[in-house]
């Protein structure tokens, strides 16, 4: 254990240097408040990182990561040659900027139309639903979407059919996904993000919008030159976290829409669509961690570097 | 610039007289938010309703808005099999457990890395927040939990990885940081040690953020199904709501067991109206429930969303 320090009560000016032990015994309490974290995060975030290591060899499952055959950049290598590496993220990216673009615009959309309404119940009701979408799990997305868009029973042929039209079979058509995609996410999101845009709104000065009204500013101008730039800081830094994590994420999103409908994957395959059928389908771990650490590698660089122009703007906002 | 009426300043609240540019937005506003509010619940509704529809309409006819030839037969094929309950109790007792044990870590955590006095609280907080910078990847986790942990067809698989997140500990330290530190300091005054201050001093003023947070939490133990897909397999065979709600829509030996035992073969049963009962089921709670607890996940975006 540390040592006591006996003679550190005492309020005298020079400053005790504690060294490591002894500040870790004086602050044993809020140390081991923190411990059960710690170990937390080691189990499983950091101790699989050690796994990366798959990514390099060939796996045998009976040899184990570490006794499998070394291979180096190998499947890197069949990964990029292939193309799929290059299909993967620009599939990913590009969603992700949609989303991203998109869903900010939108959601800045309409808390500015919501904060104009003037009958409370009319604002509360409507958020009330706007907020649904969040709260239902992707698998029961995925279960509307089927029952939305299927061929032989979906709400969009029955009423199809009932106009005299000719069917229509989304499911063997990539070419419409990436709209149907881009819709289904801002139908998720938008009540959920229009929140922090509408709390934002709520929070400009009541006295600068009175003042602009004596002024005789009607409702455009008052929103084309307070609320926007009011809001322009958050927009900004919502919209530079999101680009960080730019080649990450929505995967319950696509998984449960697409599945395994590898017609679409041309068009629909991200690179954690990927990576979540090639460990459990294919249970090809190798090729899994290479795109894994691929995807890791370059989400921590973008991270960085958008990290660094956020303290550029509004160094207050920055990770660290 | 008279193109509005005169403006009233006596009364600077509600009644302000409004100008064309007012009844415009509005307007347009009422008529964009009802048609994307009606939207949003739409797709839900014309579940809700084809669920109550019976098979051999909805195969024939498609998935419409009103029931037609009501029938409870996919509620009955469902509730009847007593899956779905068992289900249902799995889900709650995972949350219940999940959620208490990991808000206790997340408070306790939340509230030392706020410590100013805290000298090891910049290095903690870096080591938390850098595995959402760089993650070792599914694949290696998946031969981590099953091969080292020895996780396969284990709740635990489900229950533990959800205990916690760094954007939670954000989010549990910012909802602390407004707790002034004269509380603490006045506690240490009176001799009280540091778990001893949290516990009486620091805990009932963070009702709130607790309440945010374990709702938070909630949420997504009763919506996880990702966890379950990688580590439960057909040995298991109660799985959480979600899981099961995914595996009853697309796989035919699942669904035979959510009816199991009522229909003589596979071809009798009413598989789509079925997938919709068991997906009304299955998210029933929450969407009966979230209206009422809304505040508290607006509350958590706002405090959380900005600053990281």
């Amino acid at each position: 254990m540390g040592k006591r320090n006996k003679t550190a009560a005492s309020a005298a000016p020079v400053a005790k240097k504690k060294n490591f032990f002894q500040l870790l015994w004086k602050y044993r309490t809020l140390t081991l408040m923190c411990i059960p974290a710690i170990v937390f995060f080691f189990m499983f975030s950091y101790m699989p990182m050690p796994g990366i290591w798959v990514a390099f060899v060939k796996y045998n499952y009976r040899k184990g990561i570490f006794g499998s055959k070394f291979v180096g950049l190998q499947n890197f290598e069949f990964l990029a040659q292939s193309g799929k590496l290059w299909s993967l993220t620009k599939n990913t990216i590009l969603y992700n900027i949609a989303f991203i673009l998109l869903g900010n615009l939108l959601a800045v959309f309409m808390a500015i139309l919501l904060n104009e309404m003037a009958s409370k119940i009319f604002k509360k009701t409507a958020q009330t639903m706007m907020f649904l979408p969040y709260f239902i799990s992707h698998v029961l997305v995925g279960v509307l979407v089927f029952n939305f868009l299927n061929y032989d029973t979906g709400f969009v042929n029955t009423i199809l059919v009932k106009m005299g039209l000719e069917r229509w079979q989304p499911y063997a058509d990539p070419h419409v996904w990436p709209v149907l995609l881009v819709i289904i996410y801002l139908w998720q999101q938008t009540g959920y993000s229009s929140v922090v845009y509408f709390a934002s709104i709520m929070g400009i000065d009541g006295e600068i919008i009175e003042a602009a009204r004596v002024d005789g500013a009607n409702a455009f101008q008052k929103i084309r030159y307070i609320i926007l730039p009011c809001l322009k800081p958050t927009v900004v830094i919502l919209l530079l976290f999101a680009l960080g994590g730019i080649v990450k994420g929505n995967f319950g999103l696509f998984y449960n829409i697409i599945g395994t409908n590898s017609m679409l994957y041309d068009t629909t395959d991200i690179i954690e669509t990927f990576v979540y059928r090639a460990t459990m389908t294919d249970f090809n771990f190798s090729t899994a961690s290479a795109v894994g650490l691929y995807q890791s590698l370059i989400g921590f660089f973008i991270v960085m570097v958008v990290n660094f122009v956020v303290k550029k703007i509004e160094p207050d906002y920055s990770l660290f | 610039m008279a193109k509005k009426k005169d403006l009233d300043l006596a009364s600077s609240s509600a009644k302000v007289k409004l100008g064309v540019s007012d009844i415009v937005i509005r307007t347009f506003g009422y008529i964009l938010t009802t048609f994307y509010a009606l939207a949003c619940i739409f797709p839900f509704l014309i579940i809700l309703g084809s669920s109550f529809t019976s098979e051999s309409y909805l195969n024939r006819y498609g998935v419409q808005l009103i029931p037609h030839e009501f029938t409870l037969e996919a509620y009955k094929a469902v509730t009847k099999s007593g899956l779905i309950w068992k289900s249902y109790i799995l889900t709650i007792a995972i949350t219940a457990v999940g959620t208490l044990i990991g808000l206790s870590i997340i408070a306790m955590t939340g509230y030392a890395l706020q410590r100013r006095d805290f000298p090891f609280r910049n290095v903690i907080s870096f080591y938390i927040y850098f595995t959402s910078l760089f993650a070792a990847g599914l694949a290696p986790y998946y031969l981590l939990m099953t091969q080292t942990y020895k996780l396969k067809d284990s709740y635990l698989a489900v229950l533990l990885p959800l205990l916690m997140s760094p954007w939670l500990i954000i989010l549990m330290k910012n909802f602390v940081k407004s707790i002034p530190h004269e509380i603490t300091e006045s506690g240490k005054i009176d001799g009280a040690g540091d778990m001893r201050i949290f516990v009486s001093l620091i805990l009932p003023m963070l009702k709130p953020a607790l309440a945010t947070i374990g709702l938070f939490m909630a949420l997504g133990y009763w919506n996880e199904w990702y966890q379950s897909s990688l580590f439960l397999s057909s040995r298991v065979d109660v799985k959480p709501l979600q899981y099961m709600l995914y595996e009853t829509v697309n796989s035919t030996e699942a669904l035979k067991q959510t009816v199991a035992g009522q229909y003589i073969t596979v071809t009798d049963i009413p598989s789509n109206t079925v997938k919709m009962a068991t997906a009304m089921l299955a998210t029933g709670p929450i969407v009966l429930l979230y209206p009422f607890v809304q505040r508290y996940f607006i509350s958590g975006i706002t405090v959380g969303a900005v600053k990281g």
